[in-house]
């Protein structure tokens, strides 16, 4: 690919995510209800947890709560991103212009994560005032980035699928989580190593494997993506 | 030709239930008891020549899921996607004995009948996965999508294996292994057992593939049957 095919492929995402940036800009639909679903997963939590878990012990379920938190409402926002385009027979006007079909792919991965960060970035004051545990910490905020963008990333690919077949959404979880287990395991026991005052390098295994994992399932889903959407 | 044919399927599934035969004797009664403390145990013990060999089909019918789905992918060919559905049922099916057998043995041998060991784990998350991936299937309709979604669901989910397996690794190391190792070294006779079962549990698949493909076949005979008698 030369350097001006290139920056025409990322010009072409960034349209796409600039587009899905708009539509939500004005109905703000997916983010509030990401957002609220996010901190009803907390709440549950408390109750699940019941009074058992006090003091101390908060530390040891608090990366859980916040990784499923989440994982469970950046599920809600990968469902809405194809069901969203499919609903008006957009997704065919996207596959009609002129770009190729891994931009797409990039453009809704790109706009999930934005969305993903921007509902977690306003849950970590809100879990640290539930939880009691402070999470603004530099590291911390990369862990998130990372596990967020591996997360996405298949959820990406699936998502376009499950979109397409009868069972919709109520699909994307059983796909997804399983193949994503590693970000979940990778993240949260990187999420408890910080809290636990380890170093970046006590933690090495846990980020790398997120890093690989970050690179190897867009490499997939650059190669398969195509088959994906085309009809 | 098509009768030739019948007829080594038919030796070769009498072959597999005659060696299904001799695995069971060897397995209970052939092979030698285990050098190990408990009653239970020893008898107990025995059901590892059936518990591995069942996993390792299963782990063998989910790469040649994954095989059969890029064939799919590249051909477009209709066996291919046929070799895949066969082989994805029958390692579901295969999975689920692996976790049975795991649990049935784990009583004795543990105290429990689930740990979050890493070998249990990735079962659980691999039979999960094909779950996932017949549901797929079951909800897609116009049979080339179906095909197409259904090879890319098994390319990605197959390349979390190894993932998976790198991430449950770190994960349940950073424990201490609670309940202590595995059976250690298999003595001599106990090899012969255990290599015959492989054999025969592998001879057994590709009786099973053979005749699940056959089945589909005739489906597909039977389909456009109704086809040109509705034209």
């Amino acid at each position: 690919m030369s350097l001006h095919n290139g920056l025409g492929f990322l010009r072409k995402t960034l349209a796409i995510v600039y587009k899905d940036i708009i539509a939500e800009l004005r109905t703000k639909e997916m983010f509030s209800s990401m957002f609220v679903f996010a901190v009803l997963v907390v709440v549950v939590f408390n109750f699940a947890f019941d009074l058992r878990v006090s003091g101390e012990r908060v530390r040891q379920v608090a990366p859980g709560a916040l990784w499923v938190a989440f994982a469970f409402s950046g599920m809600l926002g990968l469902s809405r991103a194809f069901i969203l385009e499919k609903d008006r027979g957009c997704l065919e006007g996207l596959l009609l212009t002129p770009v190729d079909h891994t931009a797409i792919y990039f453009g809704k991965l790109i706009s999930t994560v934005l969305f993903m960060l921007f509902v977690e970035a306003l849950m970590l004051p809100v879990f640290t005032v539930f939880f009691g545990v402070n999470l603004f910490d530099l590291r911390l905020i990369l862990i998130v980035v990372l596990g967020t963008i591996g997360f996405a990333s298949v959820g990406t690919t699936l998502s376009a699928m499950t979109a397409q077949t009868r069972a919709r959404e109520v699909l994307l979880p059983i796909l997804l989580l399983p193949v994503a287990a590693p970000v979940l395991i990778a993240s949260v026991k990187a999420t408890a190593g910080i809290l636990d005052g380890l170093t970046m390098a006590d933690i090495a295994v846990w980020w790398r494997l997120l890093l690989a994992f970050d690179i190897i399932y867009p490499a997939v889903a650059f190669m398969t993506f195509d088959y994906v959407v085309k009809e | 030709m098509k009768r030739q044919r019948d007829t080594l399927l038919l030796a070769l599934t009498a072959l597999s239930a005659l060696m299904i035969l001799v695995a069971l004797y060897l397995a209970l009664i052939g092979a030698p008891t285990a050098d190990l403390k408990s009653e239970t145990g020893r008898y107990a013990q025995r059901i590892i020549y059936f518990h591995i060999a069942t996993a390792w089909v299963g782990f063998l019918a989910f790469f040649v899921t994954f095989v059969a789905g890029i064939g799919y992918l590249r051909t477009q060919e209709r066996k291919w996607d046929i070799v895949a559905l066969s082989s994805a049922e029958i390692g579901t099916v295969f999975m689920l004995g692996v976790l049975v057998s795991g649990s049935i043995w784990a009583k004795p041998a543990w105290g429990v009948w689930w740990v979050w060991d890493e070998r249990l784990t990735i079962s659980l998350i691999q039979f999960l996965v094909y779950v996932g991936y017949l549901m797929l299937r079951a909800s897609v309709e116009d049979p080339a999508r179906r095909a197409r979604f259904a090879a890319v669901y098994g390319i990605v989910a197959f390349i979390s294996v190894p993932i998976n397996f790198i991430a449950i690794r770190l994960w349940r190391t950073q424990h201490p292994l609670i309940f202590g190792t595995e059976s250690g070294g298999l003595g001599p006779n106990m090899m012969f057992t255990f290599f015959f079962c492989l054999i025969t549990f592998t001879i057994w698949y590709v009786v099973l593939m053979w005749h699940r493909i056959r089945l589909e076949r005739f489906r597909d005979d039977v389909e456009q049957l109704k086809q040109r008698l509705m034209d």
